[in-house]
């Protein structure tokens, strides 16, 4: 019925999840990615409203927040009291709830998904905790494939202004203080987001990351994002 | 990470399988008592025990928010979470450890829910694979006159009404349970399951069943509790 939508159709990275007609699904799905304190979630927060003055209908999300498994994750958090195959196994289910119950209906809806992180941070972390990455591949073969994704690269350096402007800190988990690498939390912090950025960086031809520079200031990031989102939705004016 | 196959321990696992109503947890406990009894360090771990991931199966449940997919992934978390705490410490101490249900559980009732069968094999390759895997084996009508009589009402999931099988709750529940049976016979051969016919009577199983554990305890450890009185009520001795 939309002619415009003729040639884009949605594929899942492997088996997918049973019962989803992809034909259906009409809308566009944007991925920002990247390391914590990278600035991913200020820039959702700009282009949202961007895309919706421009006549988009918009769904933003981001991770851990599933009704399903979402309050389960956080207590697991709190008490540290899961491990790796088993926290790595509570990410996909939220994920997937928020993919089934929160994506999938957005997107048959033909609205824009825009993401703050999908599966490749929860892959990163999984890789860096030294589960099997042909495991965790096959487990996110239940994800469909987004139109883009836009990873936010930057260094260790880059990270720690925006990580000291909240008021809590160096976090446990972003400073990976579960696999005991260093003394403290800056020292952990250092190394296990050091790690992150490897696995990142490995990931970027597998997986299509469109790179963006974001060390630069956040304007400027902001209008490259426009730029090369407006180029993903043009045939959807 | 190790995979499915690739654990060495000095412990073993046993676990066992079948449709609701084919008598495998009985057997179990059986089992259990006798190793006990024998002097063996044993674990007991049941199917979705891990508290943490049970409170969300069961706010899931409830509200009836789960889909085949999310049903999968939080049994696997279940396990995993019960492979790290409960199942490989006590193996490399030497314990054995019994199972009540597996991830063959998972294969036959997911892939009855429409799952992929390579997604859901794929997702449970950090199991440790069992020492011996047990299949009780019972025929349809057989099972579900045990069931339905002894229980007060089935559940929603359990039952399978999430996939939309019928209106009625027995009659869901009587076509799932026959679906699931079939995953059964089919995983046989795939994973050396060990067929018991539940047939024949409590002891006569039980009698197998130990025979077949006992051939695999030959280099396990007996290590009977300290404080543990022994008690000699069983005289005959054989």
């Amino acid at each position: 019925m939309e002619s415009r939508n003729n040639n884009h159709r949605f594929e899942f990275y492997g088996e997918g999840i049973p019962g989803v007609e992809l034909s259906e699904l009409r809308g566009r799905l944007i991925v920002i990615e990247g390391p914590d304190g990278v600035g991913r979630s200020t820039q959702v927060s700009m282009l949202k409203p961007w895309l919706e003055s421009n006549g988009h209908a918009v769904l933003d999300t981001g991770m851990t927040r599933s009704a399903l498994a979402g309050k389960g994750i956080k207590q697991a958090k709190a008490g540290i009291t899961l491990g790796p195959i088993s926290l790595t196994l509570f990410y996909a289910t939220d994920f997937a709830d928020r993919l089934e119950n929160e994506m999938i209906p957005a997107l048959r809806a033909g609205f824009i998904v825009l993401t703050d992180r999908y599966i490749y941070s929860l892959i990163a972390r999984a890789i860096v905790r030294g589960l099997d990455r042909s495991f965790i591949k096959a487990c996110y073969g239940l994800a469909l494939k987004p139109d883009a994704v836009f990873y936010l690269r930057s260094n260790v350096g880059g990270l720690i202004p925006r990580v000291l402007s909240s008021p809590a800190g160096f976090d446990y988990w972003e400073s990976g203080m579960d696999m005991h690498l260093g003394n403290d939390l800056y020292d952990s912090f250092a190394e296990y987001q050091s790690r992150m950025l490897s696995v990142f960086d490995s990931m970027i031809d597998e997986y299509g990351f469109e790179v963006i520079d974001a060390t630069q200031p956040i304007d400027v990031i902001y209008r490259n994002l426009q730029r090369r989102i407006g180029r993903h939705l043009r045939e959807l004016y | 990470m190790r995979m499915y196959g690739d654990h060495e321990f000095p412990g073993k696992l046993f676990i066992v399988e079948g449709i609701d109503g084919s008598g495998k947890s009985t057997q179990l406990s059986l089992l259990q008592q006798w190793l006990r009894r024998e002097g063996y360090m044993v674990f007991f771990s049941e199917w979705n025990s891990s508290p943490l991931v049970k409170e969300t199966t069961r706010r899931g449940k409830r509200k009836q928010m789960l889909t085949p997919t999310t049903f999968s992934l939080l049994h696997a978390t279940d396990l995993a979470d019960r492979i790290e705490r409960h199942i490989i410490p006590p193996l490399k101490a030497g314990a054995i450890v019994l199972a009540d249900r597996y991830i063959y559980t998972a294969f036959g009732r997911d892939t009855a829910r429409g799952v992929s069968p390579r997604w859901v094999r794929e997702l449970y390759r950090f199991a440790v694979k069992p020492t011996i895997a047990f299949y009780f084996r019972v025929p349809l009508d057989v099972s579900l006159k045990r069931i339905l009589s002894a229980r007060a009402g089935l559940k929603y999931y359990e039952a399978g009404m999430d996939i939309g099988l019928s209106d009625d709750l027995e009659e869901s529940f009587e076509l799932f349970q026959g679906m699931i049976s079939r995953k059964y016979e089919e995983m046989i051969d795939e994973f050396g399951l060990r067929v018991i016919d539940a047939t024949r009577s409590i002891e006569e199983q039980q009698n197998e069943v130990r025979a077949i554990v006992e051939r695999e305890l030959v280099d396990v450890p007996k290590r009977p509790l300290p404080t543990r009185p022994t008690m000699n009520f069983d005289l005959e001795e054989e």
